[in-house]
């Protein structure tokens, strides 16, 4: 299909300067990439060091209505290319995570709200209470895959999904993001129930439902047996997601899944995405990533004689 | 490469009252400073400083909790999990430092006092509450050649805070940098002591940690990650901290004033 949405804004052709520029579903952003959920957003000041480190904008931790600790260590398994990890939600709840808001968006970034929930009324509610504290947008957590209840249980069912949807985009008026899961074969169903019910953009990959066996001890590693698979392991897969989605909806993808350098970056653009979400990377290179990756993706216009990062978006569907 | 690995004791060293050292082959580089996440099987993975960095790394344990009980009935011939080593430990100063140790501390900071080529260029005070509660004193003794004790109730070496003893000890010789690790509040009052005297530091803090590997940021401390920024900091980036020896965070992420 022919993707009609105008997907840039502002900008005109006479601009001869290269830009990374990108807007996404109305949040704007320096640079494409964005501080993936789950990683460093737990607290104001880490989500402002992030955004002082580069980041386009930032997503919090996954924020519910009460406090969790999660789950019990061990929590992460970690392997040359990739991480299994259960943290299982922790958080302060929305109420304490106002006074965490309140740094965050003092950073240089625009900071997207990300929650979980078990209803779409409670969807709902911590949304409008994101952007009480002042977010630029807000991201579902439809798709977590290793927390009862929650993410991805409802995120593989197309009309629970639809709900969740309609019921946040009536009560806020900041773009509205559904982060997917892969581990289901309705993907492509799933995104079409978020763009019919008024969806601004999506998100994909979560992580894919993993396990980690230590040989030694016989046993699970994780302290909850399952948990989710990330890092540079998952890149083909996220790519796979993406193609799939920017060939049946029209509302922006932004990637995530083992971006952890421009090139990986560039792919995923190139495959339909408008942004890349980074995790993962984090842990191995730093919190340079990010401007390491938009120096990368800087430096590939520059010599291709491309001016704007959005000529590049889903240029791989026409080949 | 700090991932999961599996790994047998090969020694197991009463240090004293409820402390113990588990040594183990472990491959990989580390610095002074530096921690890895050990896992107990069915208990819990704990964050453990180590004790000795060489091939036969070490890991000091005093019995406070569940995890650190299980770690303190470990066997010799038994196996655990560990990973890492992580985070940015020790650098080795230019010129003559002073190491402190408070308490546990001092298993974490003995291997910056190993790290110095030369035993006049490294001094050591150690900290503890009581007699029993002093460890690696002899080690300490192998690679400096001034070390001095104090014990809060005087039952051996100088009779009150380390921090007394190092403002005594800055206050007789010239040192380039402060080493220190031990509880938080001592920190702070060492951390006085060395802006009083000029001198920098660093210092090894310590938070609620999950993942270890600065991904989840269970750690942070003003928005850095004890676990990859750290644990180690320098005394012009703690002077910075608002919640140094003010607050942490609990499982959930919620301040805690301290």
């Amino acid at each position: 299909m022919v993707r009609s949405t105008p997907l840039r804004d502002d900008r005109t052709c006479a601009d001869e300067m290269t830009s990374l520029k990108v807007s996404v579903a109305g949040i704007r952003m320096s640079n494409p990439t964005m501080l993936a959920s789950g990683m460093m957003g737990e607290t104001g000041g880490s989500l402002a060091m992030v955004a002082e480190h580069g980041a386009g904008a930032v997503v919090t931790k996954s924020i519910g209505s009460a406090p969790r600790d999660g789950y019990r260590n061990p929590t992460i398994y970690e392997c040359d290319s990739y991480f299994v990890n259960a943290m299982g939600l922790p958080g302060p709840g929305i109420e304490e995570f106002g006074q965490e808001m309140r740094e965050a968006i003092k950073g240089k970034a625009p900071v997207i709200g990300s929650v979980f929930a078990s209803s779409p009324k409670e969807f709902a509610d911590l949304a409008t209470m994101m952007v009480e504290y002042g977010a630029s947008g807000v991201e579902l957590n439809l798709s977590c895959p290793h927390a009862k209840g929650y993410g991805m249980e409802m995120g593989i069912d197309p009309e629970m999904v639809s709900k969740i949807v309609k019921e946040v985009k009536d009560a806020v008026s900041v773009p509205v993001l559904s982060k997917l899961t892969p581990n289901t074969h309705r993907l492509v169903e799933v995104a079409k129930a978020v763009e019919a019910a008024g969806g601004d953009g999506l998100v994909a990959i979560n992580t894919i439902k993993a396990m980690a066996i230590s040989v030694e001890f016989r046993r699970p590693v994780l302290s909850n047996k399952y948990g989710g698979l990330s890092g540079p392991a998952v890149k083909p897969v996220g790519l796979r997601c993406v193609y799939d989605l920017y060939e049946n909806v029209s509302i922006p993808i932004i990637g995530v899944g083992g971006v952890t350098d421009w090139r990986d970056a560039l792919e995923y653009m190139m495959a339909g995405a408008v942004a890349v979400q980074v995790g993962s990377a984090i842990a191995t290179r730093g919190l340079g990533v990010f401007e390491e990756i938009a120096r990368g993706i800087e430096t590939y216009l520059e010599e291709t004689e491309c001016h704007d990062v959005m000529d590049l978006v889903g240029v791989a569907h026409d080949r | 490469m700090t991932g999961n690995i599996v790994v047998r004791i090969k020694e197991v060293v009463s240090e004293g009252k409820g402390m113990t050292t588990l040594r183990f082959d472990l491959d990989r580089s580390a610095r002074p400073g530096q921690f890895v996440m050990a896992w107990i099987p069915g208990v819990d993975e704990v964050p453990m400083s180590l004790s000795y960095v060489g091939k036969t790394k070490g890991i000091t344990v005093r019995q406070i909790g569940e995890a650190t009980k299980a770690l303190s009935e470990v066997h010799v011939g038994d196996q655990i999990g560990v990973r890492g080593p992580y985070g940015r430990g020790f650098s080795r100063p230019n010129g003559r430092y002073l190491v402190v140790g408070g308490g546990t501390g001092i298993a974490c900071v003995l291997p910056a006092v190993d790290m110095s080529m030369d035993r006049t260029v490294v001094d050591v005070a150690l900290g503890a509450r009581t007699a029993d509660e002093v460890i690696f004193e002899e080690r300490a003794r192998r690679s400096s050649e001034n070390v001095l004790v104090s014990t809060d109730d005087g039952s051996y070496g100088n009779k009150g805070t380390v921090v007394a003893l190092v403002e005594e000890m800055l206050g007789k010789r010239s040192y380039s940098q402060v080493l220190a690790c031990g509880p938080e509040k001592m920190l702070f009052h060492l951390m006085e002591s060395c802006k009083r005297f000029g001198v920098e530091s660093q210092m090894s803090l310590e938070r609620f940690m999950k993942c270890g590997s600065g991904l989840c940021g269970s750690c942070v401390i003003d928005g850095r990650r004890v676990c990859a920024d750290g644990p180690v900091f320098f005394g012009r980036e703690i002077d910075e901290m608002v919640d140094f020896n003010r607050s942490k965070r609990d499982e959930a992420g919620r301040l805690i004033r301290l």
